[in-house]
């Protein structure tokens, strides 16, 4: 016979305004297996703690049922203090009777809230009487971490980890880490140029004895679980020799072959062997072989004539490396709607009608213009710039529902840079709404308006085209409740921020979760920003959502964070919560296998002596094993089941009924 | 049939309902009705499991042979599923279980699926409210009961 303890609680008047705990506890002291009930005015103080604590011990208890606040309270105090006593933590239960009862059926006459309350703490009794008691697990930690993009989140990320003493791995897709951030030219609110803050940095993880820097690599593959991670990279063929290459130039210099630079969004050329920005890092250059005519057709190979210290390879291969690492930081990053899908506002129809990233390129003093405002048709000066806010965003019909919340500051910005260069110009800005929150932000914007002179219109454009060589931009003043028609030398969007074209596959790869915009979920909006559903993967930047640099390197210091805590210890405990195989009664169906969301149920091979095998078996891999329980459901023949869950709890629960 | 209602002493009877829920979305949000002082009907009994993904039919079975009225099951909405996609087996499950229900004649009115998220603790005060109506107005659910008892007297 068990014996149990029932501890109702009255939580000052919380429950017992509503509930008779002691007719609670006196009805409960009527089943069979209770030996001991009370009820006490706060069960989780000190005093309430040590009571319970003393009861376990005085009544050689071997199980408890607290009826109090919600289990999502106090369930962990309680399981401590049970295990403090001398009894396992998984045979302590909680029955809700506060935020289920007590507050939601506030009857003076304590009837209906003192039945209920029988109810409630009976069925949890029931289910206590067929709770085994359960060993967290230990997993092992394998200190070393991955980050997967080498943008200012990354960067921040892996750099944190390398300051905390562990080793990082840095994948980076393109030839140079830097990401998004390396192509702005100043930032808001300060307006410090953003290379010169961000390269630093780069170089710092570049010279970093705890950081390993892939570029032009991806993430292929990842097996395993938290603590234990295996990782496939691909790194993609430079066919230049990275140990010996010292970055001299004479190969890009001396290659007769040019191609769109990505780096310069299409507004000027690079070589076709080529290292995307002067302060790449690494500062190794990339063979881009589909357009290089030695790689395709055999034909040229000048670089390699020049090339001192002999590192051009054009035989070079795709090399396939693993890595074991311990906890994974997701910085993708971002990209831009195709401007392509705004006919009305003339993108690539008339040259220009710009992208705001192409601004940042014009503006930038190591852009295609060398920091100067030039109109790319002719190079002239525009004399008035159309800067047209919300292109996709916040429009459901043509581009995404979502606000990407930092277009309506680097607009003022392009305004300020813009009356810097160009002085007697004028900018006008249409606008929705101006989305300013944040520190110095407002006043920011003020700036522009007030100071730089910029002319904000709030209302939307309906139409771009040319008339006489200029720019025609017609638009609505909602403000003035008024039709205007401005004639502009440039047009500016400011696109939506969207997520990579790769981030579904990306997040296939990992086992992580995304939402319908493709951007990566959360484990909570709220308390645990940087966590993912899948234990071990963190999220930094915007690869979750739009977001500005303060707000990603702050994510990506936080993932840090809660990687080196993890790695603070040699082994972690994890809550044995995890579906177990019976194996006298698997059949091989491999249900569960399908219907798991962790890849956490493998399909074993049992052997006999001789190696022949005998049957197939599915079996849990308590690391990856997340306790959801849908594999319990999905089997047809009974043999997986849910510690803590298991099905003859459940039942005893109904049965109690 | 109607004999047997007429035994049930209808003025204060009142349905008793079963409810199984996640514990992420649809408990948590039972919890903050209860943390913003909602008040709502007493009549609903929740089991809490980790996910409705979990539920095996099975669980709502077994819920009517011990007298329930009616079921609810409820856990996160599509997409949000603490899990990934407990939900959306849950949901599979749940429409197969539904016909099968239908078929042998049971009053589906008694049997309800909703999405409660953990921030909708209106929408759970609504939706017990109102489930506890609808099976008010049903009456006991004496055909489950009268087949269990056909069937244990049928017994040897």
């Amino acid at each position: 016979m068990p014996r149990i303890g029932v501890f109702v609680c009255q939580c000052g008047n919380n429950i017992e305004s509503t509930v008779e705990t002691k007719e609670v506890a006196e009805e409960m002291e009527k089943l069979p297996g209770v030996v001991y009930t009370c009820s006490y005015k706060f069960m989780c103080s000190s005093p309430g703690q040590d009571m319970f604590k003393k009861a376990i011990e005085e009544n050689n208890l071997d199980g408890v049922v607290v009826s109090a606040c919600s289990p999502h309270m106090h369930e962990k105090t309680f399981r401590k203090a049970s295990e403090k006593a001398g009894i396992n933590p998984y045979k302590c239960e909680i029955a809700n009777i506060r935020e289920q009862c007590s507050w939601v059926h506030p009857d003076k006459t304590k009837a209906v809230g003192t039945a209920k309350s029988v109810d409630l703490t009976r069925m949890v009794i029931e289910r206590l009487k067929k709770n085994r008691p359960l060993k967290t697990i230990n997993i092992p930690v394998n200190k070393r971490a991955l980050v997967i993009g080498g943008g200012i989140a990354g960067i921040q990320a892996a750099l944190d980890i390398a300051e905390g003493g562990r080793e990082v791995i840095l994948v980076e897709r393109e030839p140079s880490i830097g990401g998004n951030m390396a192509k702005l030219s100043e930032t808001f609110p300060t307006m410090d140029c953003s290379q010169c803050i961000l390269t630093p940095k780069m170089v710092e993880a570049e010279l970093h004895d705890n950081i390993k820097i892939y570029t032009y690599s991806e993430v292929e593959k990842v097996d395993g679980y938290i603590g234990n991670f295996s990782v496939r990279i691909r790194r993609k063929a430079k066919y230049v020799d990275e140990e010996k290459c010292t970055g001299c130039g004479a190969c890009w210099e001396k290659c007769p072959f040019k191609s769109d630079s990505e780096f310069e969004m299409g507004l000027n050329k690079r070589k076709v062997i080529y290292t995307p920005f002067p302060q790449a890092v690494p500062n190794v250059p990339v063979i881009d072989a589909p357009n290089c005519p030695k790689i395709q057709k055999d034909k040229c190979g000048l670089c390699a004539k020049v090339c001192g210290p002999q590192c051009i390879d054009f035989e070079q291969e795709d090399k396939i490396l693993t890595e074991e690492v311990g906890a994974i930081v997701v910085a993708t990053g971002y990209q831009l709607m195709p401007n392509e899908r705004f006919g009305e506002y003339g993108y690539g129809r008339i040259k220009d009608v710009i992208s705001g990233m192409q601004f940042e390129r014009l503006a930038s003093a190591s852009g295609p213009t060398g920091g100067k405002i030039q109109r790319p048709s002719d190079g002239k000066e525009p004399g008035s710039v159309v800067f047209i806010q919300c292109v996709g965003s916040r429009d459901e019909a043509k581009g995404v529902s979502y606000c990407s919340k930092v277009c309506c500051m680097y607009t003022a910005k392009h305004t300020m840079l813009y009356r810097h260069k160009v002085h007697d110009g004028q900018a006008y800005v249409f606008y929705m709404d101006i989305r300013s929150g944040g520190k110095r932000y407002e006043e920011f914007v003020r700036r522009a308006i007030e100071h730089d002179d910029a002319m904000y219109l709030r209302g939307r454009v309906s139409r771009v085209y040319e008339r006489d060589g200029k720019i025609i931009v017609q638009g609505a003043d909602t403000l003035s409740a008024s039709q205007v028609e401005i004639e502009a030398d440039m047009v500016v969007l400011a696109t939506a921020i969207v997520s990579r074209t790769s981030a579904a596959t990306v997040a296939k790869t990992l086992g992580i979760a995304y939402d319908k915009h493709g951007f990566y979920n959360e484990y909570h909006p709220k308390m645990k920003p940087v966590e993912t559903v899948t234990a071990g993967i963190f999220l930094a930047g915007t690869c979750m959502g739009p977001m500005d640099i303060p707000e990603s390197v702050m994510m990506g210091s936080a993932s840090a964070s809660k990687i080196l805590a993890l790695f603070s210890s040699d082994e972690m405990a994890r809550e044995p919560i995890t579906a177990h195989v019976n194996a006298m009664t698997c059949n091989a169906c491999w249900d569960c296998v399908t219907a798991c969301p962790y890849t956490a149920i493998d399909k074993e091979e049992v052997k006999d002596r001789k190696g022949n095998t005998v049957r197939w078996q599915a079996q849990v891999n308590p690391g990856l094993c997340q306790g959801c329980g849908v594999c319990v459901a999905a089997c047809r023949s009974k043999a997986v089941d849910l510690a803590g869950y298991t099905d003859e709890q459940v039942y005893a629960a109904i049965n109690a009924f | 049939m109607a004999e047997e209602k007429e035994t049930i002493p209808t003025t204060d009877w009142e349905p008793r309902i079963m409810a199984f829920v996640c514990n992420w979305c649809t408990y948590a949000g039972a919890d903050l009705a209860g943390t913003s002082r909602m008040e709502y009907k007493p009549n609903v009994r929740i089991v809490k499991l980790p996910c409705t993904g979990r539920i095996d039919p099975l669980f709502i079975i077994k819920a009517f042979e011990n007298g329930a009225d009616a079921v609810l099951v409820s856990g996160c909405h599509p997409g949000d599923c603490h899990y990934t996609t407990g939900n959306y087996h849950a949901r599979r499950r749940w429409i197969g279980f539904r016909g099968l229900m239908e078929f042998v004649g049971i009053d589906t009115r008694r049997l309800h699926f909703s999405w409660v998220s953990a921030s909708e603790a209106i929408k759970w005060v609504d939706l017990i409210n109102k489930v506890t109506d609808e099976v008010k107005e049903l009456g006991p659910f004496m055909e489950y009961r009268n087949l269990k008892r056909g069937a244990e007297e049928a017994k040897p």
